[in-house]
Parts: structure tokens; sequence; C-alpha cells
């Protein structure tokens, strides 16, 4: 049999005949779907006007995130959300309501295990890859079809294999790694493929930093982000309770890669990509002197309870710089109440940071810290596109947690490694 | 039939197509399509006319996966989207909602040029520069799903989800 890489195994395991290669289109069982708030409604129209399938098997891998706009800033949205909950509980499936988090975080807590093919209505899906799982975004349409009969149809991507030997070294971050990989590739250089990680940087990374590579892989145009599981996602689904969800997964030796990059993680110091594309990066050395009026640390990318530790220790003893906003949102409730429980919301809540529920919250611009005209935003989430806070006339620069936090203390751009 | 190009740059975002700080409209798609574009051509969504055609550059609606962002430009009556690429989903989506998505190089096509598409024969002729621009065949399920007008009727013509 042919060597794989990781998404034609875990593909070809969900397929009738077992086995695929790089191209095929292929008809997969999938073992999660999801949606949210955002999409939830126009994907519940749909699945009303589908005849074909049924929900009554979906009870067990159908959940329904109220994620998006918590707590909802209107009544339009808070009609959507109460269409959600409805829908969800009068068939059985499972709903995370409001402030238990954002749904990558949560799937990556509780229900993603490696090996497992997970579609959502959110492009940043792929965040689950991180465990070791082909996951992938898709629209309203594909998910209420994919809900009803259990599978979806795909093409099987061609793989690119990002390999990272070294160490990161303090103060720099996963985050610095995938803005550096997607300065590389551009917004579009992955398109359709599978972006796979590898090398000895990957190996000695936590499950938490994974989770914020393969969050961003969407950001180079990729269908899917994915690492192979190892003793580390053993570790990480121990903290969860879900040790017997392990299974180990990765590629075969002599598997077909399109094209491979090499990156030194012992040189990559902290990534900023300015406005207003996530590809528009620079080392930190050569961002010099830009004051910043807000910083948003929290979304999908980060905000797990390493970045938070992390956070933390930057504004132990320290204050945010006066009339600059600091908006800080844990990624779920779980990441939250360790964050009271280590003491890490009272630096916070010293340090000045307005502490929101866990949400989507300012990264998308639906409710919550929508920057005024002319305002510099500094942002651990994943796309500073124009527009995106909510404002088009604001301007958004990305970097790690660890970044922002040092940014926050001093009002401009500011390398975390004076602080750690 | 021929209708206009309003032409957009590279990389258009779903943030520009259908902003997210439009989100309580997200279940009033007649009010959300009144924004459609508007953050990167203000005079799009109150000029565009049924029959229009959007034609982008690469990476066209890169970004979300919002499904709001191919609708509302199909509801404002937009016969198709052209573009030199296309970022995956809003593609998918575009299909799945029957909204003809083209991938032909868009270098040559100017604001305003009066465009005829022939979907059967791939082809847009251009009318204002008096081109024909070729395009290759989509892929046969998409081609098969966009023939229905979309992805549910799709499933539904075969009570289950099959391959072209």
């Amino acid at each position: 049999m042919k060597s794989k890489t990781l998404s034609e195994k875990i593909i070809g395991s969900h397929t009738a005949t077992g086995e695929v290669s790089a191209g095929e289109v292929v008809i997969v069982k999938v073992d999660y779907t999801f949606s949210h708030d955002a999409a939830g409604p126009l994907l519940i129209n749909q699945i009303q006007k589908l005849n074909a399938g049924s929900l009554g098997d979906s009870k067990d891998w159908t959940i329904f995130f109220i994620d998006h706009a918590v707590p909802s800033p209107t009544k339009e949205l808070s009609n959507d959300q109460a269409t959600v909950r409805t829908f969800s509980m009068n068939n059985g499936l499972i709903l995370s309501d409001a402030g238990n988090g954002i749904c990558h975080q949560v799937m990556a807590e509780d229900y993603t295990s490696p090996g497992d093919l997970v579609v959502g209505t959110d492009s940043h899906t792929c965040t689950s890859g991180g465990l070791g799982a082909f996951a992938t975004g898709m629209g309203a349409t594909d998910i209420a079809v994919a809900m009803k009969l259990r599978k979806t149809w795909l093409r099987v991507p061609e793989s690119i294999k990002i390999s990272v030997d070294g160490k990161l070294t303090r103060g720099v971050f996963a985050k610095d790694l995938i803005l550096k990989t997607l300065s590389i590739l551009g917004t579009d250089g992955a398109a359709y493929k599978s972006i796979e990680f590898q090398g000895e940087a990957i190996e000695n990374l936590d499950v938490y930093g994974r989770l914020t590579l393969t969050n961003m892989a969407v950001e180079a145009g990729a269908k899917t982000g994915i690492i192979a599981s190892d003793k580390k996602t053993l570790q990480y689904l121990r903290e969860f309770d879900r040790a017997e969800d392990f299974r180990e997964i990765k590629a075969d030796d002599g598997a077909t890669y399109e094209s491979e990059i090499s990156i030194d993680a012992n040189e990559l110091e902290p990534q900023i990509a300015l406005p207003s594309s996530p590809d528009n990066v620079k080392p930190i050395s050569e961002v010099t002197e830009v004051k910043v009026n807000e910083v948003f640390i929290g979304s999908c990318t980060n905000t797990r309870i390493e970045d938070m530790r992390t956070v933390a220790q930057i504004f132990k003893d320290r204050q945010k710089t006066k009339g600059l906003k600091l908006i800080v949102t844990p990624s779920s409730s779980k990441v939250y109440l360790r964050c009271v429980k280590e003491g890490i919301l009272e630096t916070l809540l010293a340090a000045g940071a307005l502490v929101t529920p866990a949400g989507c919250g300012v990264c998308f611009g639906a409710l919550g810290g929508i920057p005024a005209d002319n305002d510099v935003i500094f942002s651990s989430s994943n796309r500073n596109f124009p527009g995106r806070t909510g404002n088009p006339k604001a301007q958004t620069y990305l970097g790690s947690p660890a970044t922002a936090a040092a940014t926050a203390i001093t009002g401009q751009i500011t390398d975390p490694r004076d602080f750690l | 039939m021929t209708g206009r190009a309003w032409k957009f740059k590279d990389n258009i975002s779903t943030d520009e197509i259908s902003p997210g700080r439009f989100m309580s409209l997200r279940s009033n798609l007649p009010e959300l399509a009144k924004h459609t574009l508007e953050d990167a051509r203000s005079d799009f969504p109150s000029n565009v006319r049924p029959g229009d055609f959007v034609v982008g550059g690469r990476n066209f609606g890169m970004g979300s996966s919002r499904e709001q962002a191919p609708l509302v430009i199909k509801m404002l009556g937009v016969r198709a989207v052209l573009a030199s690429s296309f970022a995956r989903i809003f593609y998918r989506n575009a299909i799945n909602i029957g909204l003809p998505a083209i991938v032909v190089d868009t270098a040559s096509i100017g604001d305003s040029d009066e465009l005829v598409l022939d979907l059967a024969r791939g082809k847009v002729q251009n009318l204002t520069t008096n081109q024909e621009l070729v395009f290759p065949k989509m892929s046969k399920t998409m081609e098969a799903i966009l023939n229905e007008g979309g992805l549910l009727a799709y499933v539904e013509k075969y009570g289950d989800l099959l391959l072209a």
C-alpha cells in the first residue's frame, strides 16, 4: 500500500473503500458536525427544507454552539439564538450555550479525538487538527446535509509539509510560528490543500500551541491544518478526562507532499501581522513606534490556559497604559474557571483589563470592543482584514497574547521578551 | 442577455462582502443585501442591476464560512461571480446555493465592461473589448450540483448525497 499523509489516512478511514489518495473526490462519514449562532438559523432553515435523511441518530455527534455574539447585543441576535436553542433542544442535539466557550475551543476540550473527521459551519473548524483530526469548515447548506445524512463529500487534498526544527525560544510562541508560516505561504498559498506541521519544535509544542497553528491554516487558504497525535496529545486529553479517546495517528514515512517548507524555530523572533492581512508579517524588530489604543487578548486562536498564564506573568504588578482599552476574553468557561482558581483573573483586573465571558467577542466586529474611527488595535486573534473588527476606519495588528500584553503596558507594539 | 462588470481587487474577504457588524441582519437577507461589498465599493449595493457580474481577482471570498456572503450577492440579482481564483469555502457555498462561480482569468476585464456568459459552452464574451474568454469545466460534482440549482435540490433528486 502506498505511503499516506495524515489527511489521506484519516479521510481514507472514513470512506467505504478505506483507502484514498490526494486528488480523489470521495464521500466520507463524519464523526462530528457543528454549527453556531452566526450560521445556525440559516442552517436550520435548510435542514427544514431537506426531506432526505433524518436527525434521528445525530444526538451524540451534532452540536450547536451559542458563542458568536454573547451575551446577545440586539433583539435580532437574541431571536437567532432562541431559534438555535429551541431547535437543538427539540431535536435532542447537544447545546453548548452562551458563556460555555468558543466552538473550536470546546470541540478540542470535550469532543474531537485523534483520527476523527469533523465538519462545522465555521472556517476555523480546522483548529481541531491540532489533536490529529481531519477538520474543515463549510457553509450552512453543506453542514445541513452533513447533519441529516452523517456524510459529506470532499476532494482529498494534497499536503504541504511545514518542518519546524529547533525549539521556540523564551517569549516566542505558536502564534509567532504560524504568522511566520503565513508570511511564506500568503493568503492563498495553501488553497484547497492540507498543511501538515512536523518536526522537533512541533513535537515539543503542547496541544495548546498546536491548536493555535492549525487554527490559522485557513488564513493560508488551506482546507485544514493537521498535526500527528503523540504523548503530548494523550497528556492533553487526560487533562480533560478523555484519556480513553487517545489513539496514535501519524503520516507514513515516505508519504508524498506537494511541497515542503523548513523553518528554524531557534531563529524565530516575535512576529507581527500589519494591517490589513494576516500574511503582511514582519518580525517585531522591524516594527517600531506603532502606538496602539486598544488591545484584545482573545479568540479561537488562543487564550487557552497556557496563554492566560503567560499573559498574567507579564501583567503581574503592572498596569495597562492609561487611556488604552484592554479587553480579555478567555476561550471557554473551563479556561475562565482556571483563571479564577489560579489568581489570573485577579492579576488581569488589577492590570485594568475588561474581562468578558467566553465567546468570539471582539474578533469579528459583531459586539463589544468595536473600535472608534482611527483606532489602532493590537489583537491576538486571526484576521485583520478591512472592517473585520466592526469599523472599517480602524486598523488592526496581530500578534501573540504575550506581545499583546506587553503592548497594553507600554501603549505601543512591544517585544514581550522585555517583560518575561 | 448582457450584464455590466463590477471589478474588484485581489483578496476580497467575506468581511468585505458581508461584514460581521451586520450580523443582526443575517436573518433578514433583503436588508443584509443592502450592505453587500459596501466596504470595498460603496457604490455597489445601490447601483448593481440584475444580470450584472461581480468580477474579482485572485482568492475572491477568502476568510469566513458565512454562506450569507454568496447569498447576498445572489439576492441582488448578480448573474455570476468571475474570478481568477476563489477561496475554497466561498466557492463551495456559491455553488451550493446555485450562484455560478466561474474561474477565469479576469485581468482583461475592465470595470463596467459589458459581458455575456455562456455557462454551457464555457465562454464569457466581453462586448466592450470584443474579447472571448474561455474557462475550463468545473468539477463533475460541482457542475451537477449547480445544474440542479444547488445542493439541497441535488440531494433531494437522489434522496441521498451521491458523487456525480
